[in-house]
């Protein structure tokens, strides 16, 4: 960059810089041949919304198939793809890349202070495999779809469903490097690109997040992708492998495949914990409490996270005492995450705690986290899960968890980096009124499936005895709610793009480092590559940043 | 233990340890308000309390407490190991089969049940028990994996093909309950149920003899055995025989050649009847043939059930107790009787000679 395109990205304090990352360049191939760590996730953004508004109807159809007993949306064949491929699209094709792949991507450098990612190219490789990943699940959409589940389990998958499985399982096999080539990026730059100054213990918990979940991302995706392949093969070659009547055993599948999603739903919550440590802390303007030990809860989870598999097998013939040993790990797992609600609360104590959207999502973060933790609980107890697994109660825990955890955390921390990604700022109204809708719509559309499960209503069921009605009813008409609150952002986020007001570099008056460079970065992050000389989320006199003289101006302007 | 009844959005309590899963469930649900309450609290007491007062005011310097922290590991982690164990416990009572009890066989096929008595009726979708008596299911399938889910009755299990796996429950009240397949199976899932009926020993004997018909399975497995199948060819005939002996084989420890040992259990004889070569008894050339494909699940079930009644003192089996050929006779003085047989105690030495663990779903230990 020369020198009069630097003068040009250092309005520090308001305006969008004249040239930045979005601007640079803009011909098509400019971005489809980036290598910068942001414009890939501009372009994961899209691609994982494509993916969430697909998943999304789905989730719809389904809903409303439920409103009556009887299959009468949908004969039971369609339903049972219907909801196979609602969780395709959306675990694989939008949970696992979502903050990792959009967030991370874009943050991670210019919090560590450097330009890039340690691969750029392997990052634009990630991007491409995911799109052909992506399309290939289309496809199999399009030919026909799955019905075996997202689960997969055999030898239904294997021998009996006449599905497009072979596709769809080898769109997640190829997927699987795209997360691999993700975490592996994330784990080299995160070891070696930080900043003069930046050392391990300054780093923002949203990275310390995202370490542990790269490390989870390399050890469990190749499983999960061999697993899948197996299925493959068993079907096209009739290899005995997991069907008992050719020599396999099914139970083996259900260890190699609860073996990466089990801790595949650690990849998906533990980045939203990272985001939601940055909102508690930013927006009640205090240091976070107990660092060490949220940044350490992270690592103790991704480790414990690969020890809790056999807790999906508990009524499956896994023997018993094995199911001792599960149910012991899983309580063991239960701590650290209890330490982060602790933390993040204790740290809101005597802050100066400021109620802009993205701390309602960060709130509402905590609410249903909360909810989705206490009933993993309820799972992990072996005898109660006896009663629960494979009823609503399962499929109302993982919302709670999937959407009400990671979900909530992704829109919260696209509320509160989207300034810094385009520059401009959407309508806090209106984003006020999202966060509300996604919470209380949330509350309504799952919590009734608790009851749902307790009284013994199956999962995976197209239709369902009479007296189940009435609370699907409630959770048909709290699913519009949510539906409507997490469509909004699509519009008002769109419409900020053009006629939103410029956000300016720190909108916020934040000390982290991506808002001391400009809104948008300019391609290579920081005109001067910073070193860094204060404690994460500093907001004293340590910062660096004069918030006391910003403080007066911003009042100054507001006189104005 | 009747006092939840009136707790709206509730399943009945229909088994003997459903009132131990619905207190497993209350604690939790007293634990997470114990938790849920402090914290939501707290939110609400700081959203109020600390809002900004001033636009970008700094909050205070806060950066930890190293005792707050220990608090708050401990007495998560002490919590739940309570729950851990509250959860053991009672998987164990409801993964334990007792001794006694009167067996049913369930064979699962996509999309339906198929049961039968060891009296010999058989049912569809639909099962029989009688209140207060042990009801042990042996159970597979013919094709993938379904569940055989009892909500009112607060278990369930997997069945999964190629092997047998367990469920038992004592039903506590007269009544009609849900069965629910539970494990997704495809097309019509969500239409394999069925119901199970409860009733007093009276109205179930009055249904069992308007229903009787067919033979018991350990009759049937005599039969495949001595006539259909030729099994008797090499596995009778006493010293010259050149199969193995089945006689007391029964959770015995069995000496494979090659090495290794295996306990006899359900299992371990329908697997070498499926699959004769993989484990070969010591002393016995592989010569038997696979049956694997020319039996049904309702055939292995029979055999398995007439060769474990050549074990005196087996379990599960109406007409073995004290008998090494069963006499068709034992089994017309009614089901009454032939589980009053089936009640006598396990012999003293069943304890020692099954190593614990072999195989998780058989009753490791006699204590119940």
């Amino acid at each position: 960059m020369n020198a009069q395109e630097a003068t040009a990205a250092t309005s520090y304090g308001g305006g969008i810089p004249r040239i930045n990352y979005l601007n640079a360049k803009t011909t098509l191939a400019s971005w489809l041949l980036t290598k910068d760590h942001k414009r890939i996730a501009i372009m994961y953004l899209i691609s994982v919304s494509v993916f969430f508004l697909i998943g999304g109807t789905f989730a719809a159809t389904i809903r409303l198939e439920l409103l009556t007993p009887a299959s009468d949306l949908l004969e039971t064949g369609t339903y049972n793809k219907v909801f196979t491929e609602h969780g395709i699209m959306m675990i694989f094709f939008f949970l696992i890349p979502s903050i990792p792949a959009v967030l991370g991507n874009f943050l991670i450098p210019i919090m560590i202070g450097a330009k890039d990612l340690a691969l750029p190219r392997i990052n634009l490789v990630s991007l491409y495999i995911y799109w052909i990943a992506g399309a290939l699940a289309l496809y199999g959409l399009m030919v026909g779809g799955v019905d075996t589940g997202w689960t997969f389990y055999t030898p239904y998958s294997t021998t009996f469903s006449n599905t497009y499985v072979e596709i769809v399982g080898i769109a997640i096999f190829i997927n699987g490097f795209s997360s691999i080539l993700t975490g592996l990026n994330f784990i080299v730059t995160i070891h070696t690109m930080r900043a003069p100054g930046m050392t391990w213990f300054r780093l923002p918990l949203f990275v310390w997040g995202h370490y542990a979940v790269s490390l989870v991302m390399v050890l469990g995706t190749p499983v999960i992708a061999i697993t899948l392949l197996l299925v493959a093969i068993e079907r096209f070659a009739r290899v005995g492998i997991f069907d008992p009547a050719i020599g396999g055993d099914p139970i083996l599948f259900q260890h190699l495949f609860w073996f990466y999603s089990h801790p595949a739903v650690y990849i998906m919550v533990l980045p939203g914990m990272g985001v939601v440590s940055e909102l508690i802390s930013n927006f009640s303007r205090k240091k976070i409490f107990g660092y060490e030990f949220i940044a350490f809860s992270s690592i103790a989870i991704a480790v414990f996270g690969f020890l809790v598999w056999g807790h999906h097998l508990f009524v499956s013939g896994q023997s018993p005492y094995a199911g001792m040993v599960f149910s012991f790990l899983t309580m063991v797992v239960a701590v650290p995450s209890a330490i982060k609600m602790f933390n993040w609360t204790a740290t809101m104590y005597k802050g100066s705690i400021h109620f802009d959207t993205p701390m309602l999502y960060g709130l509402g973060f905590m609410g249903l986290f909360l909810i989705g933790g206490l009933t993993g609980l309820f799972l992990g107890a072996l005898g109660l899960d006896v009663h629960l697994t494979d009823t609503y109660f399962v499929v109302a825990h993982f919302h709670y968890v999937m959407v009400g955890g990671q979900v909530v955390a992704y829109l919260g921390g696209l509320h509160y980096w989207w300034p810094k990604m385009t520059g401009r700022m959407y309508s806090e109204f209106w984003g006020k009124v999202s966060a509300m809708l996604v919470f209380v719509g949330f509350n309504l559309t799952f919590f009734p499936q608790f009851l749902l499960g307790y009284q013994g209503m199956p999962r995976r069921y197209a239709a369902y005895p009479p007296e189940f009605q009435v609370l699907n009813i409630f959770s048909t008409a709290g699913a519009s709610v949510l539906g409507i609150g997490m469509l909004m952002p699509v519009i008002y986020f769109l419409h900020s793009l053009w006629w939103g007001k410029e956000a300016g570099d720190n909108p916020w008056l934040l000390p982290g480092l991506e808002w001391r460079t400009s809104s948008p970065p300019p391609t290579e992050n920081f005109l001067t590559p910073p070193i860094v000389t204060w404690e994460p989320y500093e907001f004293g006199e340590g910062s660096g940043l004069e918030l006391e003289a910003e403080r007066r101006r911003e009042a100054e302007r507001a006189a104005v | 233990m009747e006092t939840t009844n009136w707790v709206p959005l509730f399943p009945e309590q229909a088994s003997t340890f459903a009132w131990q899963v619905d207190s497993l469930y209350f604690y939790l649900v007293a634990v997470s308000i114990a938790f849920t309450i402090p914290i939501v609290l707290a939110i609400f007491i700081f959203a109020m309390k600390y809002r900004a007062k001033e636009k970008y005011g700094s909050g205070a310097e806060i950066h930890g407490s190293m005792v707050l922290e220990t608090t708050w590991s401990i007495i998560p982690f002490i919590v739940s190991m309570t729950i851990f164990l509250g959860g053991a416990i009672v998987f164990f009572n409801q993964y334990t089969p007792p001794e006694n009890g009167m067996t049913v066989y369930v064979v699962g096929k996509q999309w339906m049940w198929k049961l039968q008595h060891e009296t010999g009726q058989r049912e569809i979708n639909e099962l029989h028990v009688p209140v207060g008596r042990n009801i042990k299911l042996i159970m597979t399938t013919e094709d993938v994996i379904h569940d055989f889910g009892l909500p009112e009755f607060r278990t369930k299990a997997d069945i999964v093909p190629g092997r047998y796996t367990y469920l038992w429950f004592q039903a506590t009240k007269p009544g009609k309950y849900h069965l629910f397949c539970q494990e997704y199976c495809g097309l019509n899932h969500s239409g394999m149920g069925g119901w199970v009926y409860v009733m007093e020993q009276k109205d179930f004997d009055a249904w069992l003899s308007g229903n009787a018909s067919g033979q018991t399975p350990v009759e049937m497995g005599k039969d495949l055995f001595e006539n259909k199948l030729g099994c008797a060819s090499c596995h009778a005939g006493g010293p010259q025989q050149r199969g193995a002996k089945l006689e007391g084989l029964y959770m015995s420890t069995v000496h494979l050649t090659g090495g290794g040992t295996v306990v006899a259990d359900d299992n371990y004889i329908r697997n070498s009847i499926e699959n004769p070569a993989s484990q070969v008894v010591e002393g016995y050339q592989p010569i038997m043939p696979t049956f694997k494909g020319q039996v049904t699940e309702e055939q292995l079930n029979a055999l398995v059930a007439y060769v474990k009644s050549l074990t005196p003192g087996a379990p599960t089996s109406s007409s073995s107790a004290g008998s090494a050929a069963p006499s068709p006779a034992a089994n017309t003085a009614g089901a009454a009787a032939g589980a009053a047989n089936s009640m006598a105690p396990p012999k003293a030495d069943r304890g020692k000679r099954t190593a614990p663990g072999s195989n998780p779903n058989t009753p490791a230990n006699s204590n119940r």
